[in-house]
C-alpha cells in the first residue's frame, strides 16, 4: 500500500498541457502567496521596520521577558501532561478492543471542534469567583483564574488531541507482535513499554509533541478568557502582542510575533524532518 | 485486526498488560480536563431553563452571530475546498522548483499562533495596508468587515482539505487515468468523472474538517473583524461579550449551541470516515 | 528491524525530557522568588500610560515613606470587562474604573467591598475627571461641529460598544444629554440616537480598540473619544494627521477608584493600596495627571500649560442630567435598555 508515489513526469496523454500546468502551478503559488506568505512577511517587515535597537528593546523590556518565560512555562507544563495521557489514551485504544472503544476515540478528539472561547469559557464557569467552586477555592485560598493552573487547564483543554492523534494511528499500525513477543520472553510489562513499545513509535510521538509545543506556546482565544491580562503576571506572548497591539506599540507588538512567528517555521522546519525521516512508517499508518 | 467481538465481556481478552492504568489514566484526564468543564457548561445553559434558553438562541443578534460564524466557515470551507484541492492537485502531481517549500509550507497555519495571523492579517489588509489599499483601489473593504471574517477563516482552515486530499491523490492508482485516456476519454473527461469521484470522500472530510475549525476561530478574527454586532460579531466573540456583561447563562447557552453544531459536524466526519474506509479502502 | 541513523536516539529523547522538567522547575523557582509587596490595579483601557508614570512615582514615593519596594501590576481593558473579571476573582487590590457604575456593579454582585464604597475617598473618589470631545481627520473634511452633526447621512463615527465599555457609556449620555436640550422631546431624542448609531460602523470592546480603528486603521470620519484619549492620538499619531472638535455640550466624566477590602485584606496590602489611592490626590500626581490630559481635581498642582491646553466647555453630570448611574445603567445600558432598542434596526 506504501509505495512510493510515482515522481516521473506522466506521459503526455494522462497528463495536462504545459499551458494548464503552469496556469495551475500559478494560481495555487498565488493563493499562497496572498494568504500565506505576505502575512507572515508582514510579521517580520513590521518588526524590523523600525531598526534592530528597537526590535530588541520590545524583547527585552521586562513584561515582554515575563510572557516569554509564562509562556515557556505553561508549555513546560502542558506538554508533559499531554505526552502521559496521550500515551495512555493510544495503548488503550491502540492495543484493546473494548466496549465504547470508538466513543472514545471521538471523545479524545473533541476539543478539537470545540472554540477555544468555549475551553476558557467551561472554566469560567467551573472556578471563576461565580462559578460552581469559586466561592470553595476563595475560602480555601486556591487561586486558578486569572492565575497559572487556569492558563494551565485552558491550554491542556485546547491541546488535549495532539499527542493522542499521532500516537493512535501509528501503535495500530504497529501491531503488538513485538511486545508479545517480548512478554512471553518474560520480559517485565514495564521492561517492555520501556524498550518496544515506546521506543517503536518514538518519531510519531516527537511529532505530536511538536504539534502540540506550539499550539501550546500560541493559544489566544481560551487563554483570553482566563488570564485576566495582568501585565507580567498572567500575559502569555500571544496575549502580551494584544496588550501592545492596543499600547500602540505596533513595533514591539510585532517584535514578540516574529518570536512566535519563528517559532512556527521552526516547528514547521522540524515536522518537515520528521516527516521526511519516517515516512514509511507513518505513511504505513496513515493509509492501511 | 481481529473484528470478532466476544459477547460476554466488554472486551477482548488480550495478553497486553496496562489496560486498567492506561485506561483510568486516560478517563480521569479526559473528566477532569474535557468533560467536567463541558458538563458544567450544559449544566450552566440548563439552569436558565427553556423559555430563557429559546429567546437567547432566537434573539436577532444570537442568530446574526451564529449565522455569520457558520455561513463564513462554509465559504471558507468552499474556497478551501477548491484551492485546497489546487494546491494538493500541483503538489503531488507535478514538479517543479520550490515544491518541497510549498509543501512545507501548507501548515504554516497549524503551527503560526492565531494572534500572530491575526495582526499579520490586518495589518495587510487595513485600508493603509498592501493589500488593504490595493483592494480600496477596486473599491473593496475587507478588514472590519465579513470579508475581513472570511479571509481569517481562509487562513487558519487552508491545510485540512490539502492534507486530507493529498494522501488520497498520492494512492489513486494511474491505471484508471491510463485506461480512461486509452477508451478516448477527454483530459478534461478523465479528471471530472475518473479522479474527482475518487478522491471526493476525502475532499468532503478536509472541508468538514476545515468548516468545523473556522466556526469555532477566534484568535485571528477579532483583530481584523471590526466586531459589528449583526454584521461583523462572530459568535465565539458574542460569547466573550455576553460573559463581559455578566451575563454568563447567555454566554453559555451560545456556548451549548455552537458546541452542539461542533458534536453534529464531528459525528458526521467520523460517520463521512468510516463510510469511506468501507467504500474506498482509505482515507 | 533494524534501526535507521540514529540522529536522535531514544536516550536523547529522554535526556531532552529531563533537561525540559528541570528549566520548568528553575522556572518555577524564580517565579515564587518575587516576595515583595505586589499590587493589581485593574483599569479600563485609556488609563495604560498615566499608571504607568503614577505607578514608578508611587514606587519611589513608598520607598521613601516606608521603606518598602512595591511593585504594582496592570491589567487593561474594557470598563465593563474589567469589572467582570474582578467579580470572577482576578485578584485586584484596588479598581480604577471609567464610571462608578462598574463598581457598583462589583459592590451588587459581590461581599468584596461595601455598597457606600464611593464615600471613602475626597471628591466621589474620583482624582480625576474628564471629557468627551470628537476627533475627526484633519481639516475637518465632513464639517462635524458638534453632536446634531452626527446624524449626517453618509458619516462615519467611531465609538465603542457601551456594553463593554465605559468611555462609550459617557459618549451616548452626552449625546442623549444635547439631544434632550436640543430637541426636548423624548421620541425625537431616540430619533437622534438611532441616526447616529446607524452611522458607526464598528464598536469594538474597549477605548483602545476604537481609537486604534480611527487612527491607525483609517476607519471612520469621527471618533467619539475621551479627552485624554484624542490627545494621544495627537501626540501617537501625529497632530497633522487629526484634529480636536470640541462640542457644545458635554459630560463630566469621573472615573472613580476604590480598594477592594475582600482581596488587600485576604493578602495583607491594604496599607499600601490605601496609600496609593490616596497618592493620586497629592501634588505630585495631578501633575502627571494633568500631564496625561486628565482633568487634574487640584488644577493648582498641575503644570499650567497642561491645563490650558484643555478646552472650557459646559459640562453636564451623570446625578443632575441622569440621576446616578444606577439608574441611567438600569435606563440606557442594560439588556432591553435604550441602547439595545435603538441599536437593532441599525443593520
Amino acid at each position: 500500500m506504501s509505495e512510493a508515489p510515482l515522481q516521473a513526469q506522466p506521459a503526455a496523454h494522462k497528463s495536462e498541457s504545459r499551458l494548464v500546468r503552469f496556469a495551475l502551478i500559478g494560481l495555487a503559488f498565488s493563493f499562497l502567496a496572498l494568504f500565506l506568505f505576505l502575512p507572515l512577511a508582514a510579521v517580520f517587515h513590521e518588526a524590523f521596520r523600525r531598526g534592530l535597537d528597537v526590535y530588541l528593546a520590545g524583547l527585552t523590556e521586562p513584561d515582554a521577558l515575563s510572557a516569554i518565560r509564562l509562556t515557556l512555562l505553561v508549555a513546560a507544563i502542558a506538554v508533559p501532561v499531554n505526552v502521559v495521557v496521550g500515551i495512555a489514551a493510544a495503548w488503550a485504544i491502540a492495543r484493546y478492543q473494548f466496549f465504547g472503544r470508538n466513543v472514545l476515540v471521538s471523545l479524545v478528539d473533541l476539543p478539537f471542534s470545540v472554540s477555544p472561547v468555549i475551553a476558557g469559557l467551561v472554566y469560567v464557569l467551573m472556578f471563576g469567583a461565580q462559578g460552581y467552586f469559586g466561592p470553595w477555592l476563595r475560602a480555601n485560598d486556591i487561586e486558578i483564574m486569572f492565575a497559572l493552573p487556569g492558563i494551565v487547564l485552558a491550554t491542556l483543554f485546547v491541546t488535549f488531541p495532539f499527542v493522542a492523534r499521532e500516537l493512535i494511528p501509528h501503535m495500530e499500525a504497529i501491531g503488538s507482535m513485538d511486545e508479545e513477543a517480548a512478554l512471553t520472553l518474560g520480559a517485565s510489562p514495564w521492561r517492555m513499554f520501556w524498550t518496544i513499545s515506546l521506543p517503536n513509535v518514538k518519531w510519531s510521538l516527537l511529532y505530536g509533541v511538536l504539534l502540540c509545543n506550539a499550539r501550546a506556546m500560541g493559544e489566544f482565544g481560551a487563554v483570553a478568557v482566563v488570564s485576566g491580562r495582568i501585565r507580567g503576571l498572567t500575559a502569555t506572548m500571544p496575549l502580551h502582542i494584544e496588550i501592545l497591539y492596543n499600547e500602540y506599540n505596533g513595533a514591539a507588538a510585532f517584535a514578540v510575533a516574529s518570536l512566535l512567528a519563528g517559532l512556527a517555521l521552526v516547528t514547521l522546519a522540524a515536522k518537515t524532518f520528521l516527516e521526511w525521516r519516517y515516512a514509511d512508517s507513518i505513511a504505513a499508518s496513515r493509509h492501511s | 485486526m481481529s473484528a470478532a467481538t466476544q459477547k460476554r465481556r466488554w472486551r477482548e481478552h488480550n495478553i497486553l498488560p496496562g489496560f486498567g492504568l492506561s485506561l483510568g489514566v486516560l478517563l480521569t484526564a479526559l473528566t477532569l480536563i474535557v468533560l467536567a468543564p463541558l458538563a458544567a457548561l450544559v449544566l450552566r445553559a440548563a439552569s436558565a431553563g427553556p423559555a430563557e434558553i429559546y429567546a437567547i438562541a432566537t434573539s436577532p443578534r444570537t442568530l446574526a452571530a451564529l449565522r455569520l460564524s457558520f455561513g463564513a466557515a462554509f465559504i471558507a470551507a468552499l474556497v478551501n475546498a477548491v484551492f485546497g484541492l489546487l494546491i494538493a492537485w500541483v503538489l503531488v502531481r507535478y514538479s517543479f522548483p520550490g515544491r518541497r517549500l510549498i509543501d512545507a509550507a501548507v501548515d504554516l497555519p497549524f503551527a503560526l499562533p492565531t494572534a500572530v495571523a491575526g495582526i499579520a492579517l490586518a495589518a495587510v489588509w487595513a485600508p493603509n495596508g498592501s493589500l488593504g489599499a490595493l483592494a480600496a483601489g477596486l473599491g473593496w473593504k475587507v478588514a472590519y468587515t465579513p470579508l475581513g471574517v472570511m479571509i481569517a477563516l481562509v487562513f487558519v482552515s487552508l491545510p485540512f482539505v490539502v492534507r486530507s486530499v493529498q494522501p488520497v491523490l498520492q494512492e489513486a492508482s494511474a491505471d484508471v487515468e491510463e485506461a480512461a485516456a486509452l477508451l478516448g476519454a477527454s483530459r478534461l473527461r478523465t479528471v471530472f468523472c475518473v479522479i474527482l469521484p475518487g478522491i471526493a470522500p476525502a475532499l468532503l472530510t478536509g472541508a468538514t474538517l476545515a468548516f468545523a475549525r473556522a466556526v469555532g476561530e477566534y484568535g485571528s478574527v477579532i483583530f481584523i473583524a471590526g466586531n459589528v454586532p449583526m454584521v461583523s460579531e462572530i459568535a465565539p466573540l458574542l460569547i466573550v461579550i455576553k460573559l463581559e456583561q455578566f451575563d454568563y447563562a447567555g454566554a453559555a447557552v451560545v456556548g451549548m449551541l455552537m458546541l452542539l453544531i461542533s458534536l453534529t459536524l464531528l459525528l458526521l466526519v467520523n460517520a463521512l470516515q468510516a463510510w469511506s474506509r468501507r467504500r474506498l479502502g482509505y482515507v | 528491524m533494524t534501526q535507521p541513523v540514529r540522529l536522535l536516539s531514544w536516550s536523547r529523547l529522554i535526556d531532552l525530557a529531563a533537561f525540559v522538567a528541570a528549566m520548568a522547575f528553575i522556572l518555577f523557582a524564580t517565579l515564587g522568588a518575587h516576595a515583595q509587596q505586589t499590587l493589581l490595579n485593574v483599569s479600563y483601557d485609556p488609563t495604560r500610560e498615566l499608571y504607568r508614570d503614577i505607578n514608578s512615582a508611587f514606587a519611589a514615593h513608598w520607598k521613601l515613606k516606608s521603606g518598602q519596594s512595591v511593585t504594582i501590576r496592570q491589567s487593561h481593558g474594557g470598563s465593563g470587562a474589567q469589572a467582570r473579571a474582578v467579580i470572577d476573582g482576578i485578584s485586584a487590590d484596588v479598581v480604577t474604573l471609567a464610571l462608578a457604575g462598574d463598581i457598583d456593579a462589583i459592590a451588587q454582585r459581590t461581599p468584596l467591598l461595601p455598597k457606600d464604597w464611593q464615600a471613602r475617598l475626597p471628591n466621589n473618589s474620583a482624582p480625576y475627571t474628564s471629557t468627551i470631545v470628537f476627533l475627526v481627520r484633519k481639516g475637518n473634511p465632513k464639517g462635524v461641529k458638534d453632536w446634531g452633526d452626527l446624524v449626517k447621512p453618509g458619516l462615519a463615527i467611531i465609538t465603542p460598544n457601551p456594553k463593554t465599555s465605559g468611555g462609550a457609556r459617557w459618549n451616548y449620555l452626552a449625546a442623549w444629554a444635547w439631544a434632550k436640550r436640543a430637541y426636548g422631546d423624548e421620541s425625537k431624542v431616540r430619533a437622534y440616537i438611532a441616526g447616529v448609531l446607524a452611522n458607526v460602523p464598528v464598536l469594538d470592546t474597549g477605548a483602545r480598540g476604537a481609537t486604534t480603528t480611527f487612527a491607525q486603521r483609517g476607519l471612520g470620519d469621527v471618533f467619539l473619544s475621551w479627552e485624554n484619549e484624542a490627545f494621544l492620538a495627537l501626540e501617537e499619531f501625529g497632530a497633522d494627521k487629526f484634529e480636536i472638535v470640541v462640542p457644545s455640550l458635554s459630560i463630566l466624566a469621573e472615573p472613580p477608584v476604590a480598594i477592594i477590602d475582600g482581596n488587600v485584606d485576604k493578602k495583607g496590602t491594604r496599607a499600601v493600596a490605601q496609600a496609593y489611592l490616596e497618592f493620586l490626590y497629592t501634588p505630585a500626581a495631578q501633575k502627571i495627571i494633568a500631564k496625561r490630559h486628565y482633568r487634574p481635581r487640584f488644577p493648582q498642582h498641575a503644570d499650567q500649560a497642561d491645563i490650558a491646553l484643555l478646552p472650557k466647555l459646559d459640562l453636564v453630570t451623570i446625578d443632575g442630567e441622569f440621576g446616578g448611574w444606577e439608574k441611567a445603567q438600569k435606563e440606557h445600558f442594560a439588556e432591553g435598555g435604550t441602547f439595545d432598542q435603538l441599536y437593532k434596526p441599525a443593520r
